[in-house]
C-alpha cells in the first residue's frame, strides 16, 4: 500500500510592527522543503522568494499575510496584503527603482531588487495590485530537478 | 579554510558562537541586503556593516557560513538573540569593510592556491 503524501502547507500574517523579527515564514519554509528532499536549488530560490515578498509586505504595506502550499509538483506562494498597492507594477520590477522609506533602508534595504529577485527565483510570477486596497503576489516555483516534478 | 582559522588569524571576536568547523570558501561584501539575498554565495562569510536582528534571516535563508560585522559596531541583544535561535555565527571587529575584506580574500584565496 502507497503511503499517503503529507500535505505540506503553511499560513502566516504579517505586520510593520514584526520587523525584526521577519523571515520566520521563510525560514520554515526552507526547512520544510529541505525535509522532503527538494534539491538544496530550489529550496534556496524558494526560500528568497517567500523573504523578499514578505519584506515589501512589511516594509510597503505594514500589514498582510503568506499562505504556501505544494500541489502537483509545485510549490505555490501567495502573499497578499492590504496596503497601498503599486501604481505601476513595470517600474517597480525594474531593478533599482525602491520608495522604501529612510527607517527601512537605513538597515540594509531599498536596493530596489527584491521584486527581480523574486522573479530570478520563480518559475512564475503574478502580481495584482490595486491602488488603494492593497497588492497581491502568486509566486510558482516548481519543485525537483529542473521542474521534473519527481518529489511531490 | 575552517571558520576557526578564519576568525583565529584576522583576530576576530566572537559575538555568537556556531559551527567552527565550517570551511568558509568564499566571502561576500554588502550592506544591501536584497543584493545579499541575490548574490551571497552558499558558504560564503558575509562581511557588513548592518548589525539588524534582519542579517540573521538573510544568512540563514542564504545558508551562508557566517556574518562579520566590521567598524566596531555595537550590536543589537535582539540580533544575538536571534543568530543563537537559528545559529547563524557572528563576529565582530573593529577594522573596516575594505581593510577585513582584503585580508579574507588574501586567506582565502592562499588557500585556493595551496590546493
Ligand atoms: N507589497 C507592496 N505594496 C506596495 N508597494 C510595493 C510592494 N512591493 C513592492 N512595492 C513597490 O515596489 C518597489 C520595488 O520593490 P522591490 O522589492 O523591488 O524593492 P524595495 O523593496 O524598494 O527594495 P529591496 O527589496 O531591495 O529592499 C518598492 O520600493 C515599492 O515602491
Ligand atoms: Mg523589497
Amino acid at each position: 500500500m502507497m503511503p499517503e503524501k503529507p500535505r505540506i502547507e503553511g499560513c502566516f500574517a504579517f505586520n510593520g510592527g514584526d520587523f525584526a523579527d521577519a523571515g520566520q515564514a521563510a525560514i520554515e519554509l526552507k526547512a520544510r522543503l529541505a525535509a522532503l528532499g527538494v534539491p538544496a536549488q530550489t529550496v534556496r530560490r524558494a526560500a528568497v522568494s517567500a523573504f523578499e515578498a514578505e519584506m515589501n509586505v512589511i516594509i510597503h504595506a505594514r500589514a498582510g499575510s503568506m499562505y504556501y502550499v505544494i500541489r502537483g509538483g509545485e510549490l505555490l506562494i501567495t502573499v497578499t496584503d492590504t496596503g497601498p498597492g503599486i501604481a505601476d507594477v513595470e517600474l517597480a520590477m525594474q531593478e533599482g527603482y525602491s520608495t522604501a522609506p529612510k527607517w527601512a533602508r537605513d538597515v540594509g534595504w531599498g536596493s530596489g531588487m527584491g521584486l527581480p529577485n523574486i522573479k530570478n527565483n520563480s518559475d512564475a510570477l503574478k502580481i495584482d495590485s490595486i491602488v488603494g486596497e492593497g497588492t497581491t503576489l502568486l509566486i510558482t516555483i516548481k519543485l525537483g530537478a529542473e521542474g521534473q516534478n519527481e518529489n511531490c | 579554510m575552517k571558520i576557526a582559522e578564519i576568525a583565529d588569524k584576522l583576530g576576530l571576536e566572537v559575538v555568537n558562537e556556531g559551527q567552527w568547523e565550517r570551511e568558509a570558501k568564499c566571502c561576500y561584501a554588502s550592506d544591501m541586503l536584497s543584493d545579499v539575498l541575490a548574490n551571497g554565495g552558499e558558504g560564503c562569510l558575509w562581511i557588513t556593516r548592518q548589525s539588524h536582528p534582519n542579517i540573521v534571516a538573510v544568512a540563514a535563508i542564504r545558508g551562508m557560513a557566517g556574518i562579520i560585522i566590521t567598524g566596531g559596531k555595537q550590536i543589537n541583544p535582539d540580533t544575538i538573540e536571534k543568530a543563537g535561535q537559528e545559529q547563524v555565527m557572528i563576529f565582530s571587529t573593529p577594522k573596516q569593510t575594505c581593510e577585513l575584506a582584503g585580508k579574507l580574500y588574501m586567506l582565502l584565496s592562499n588557500e585556493m592556491e595551496r590546493g
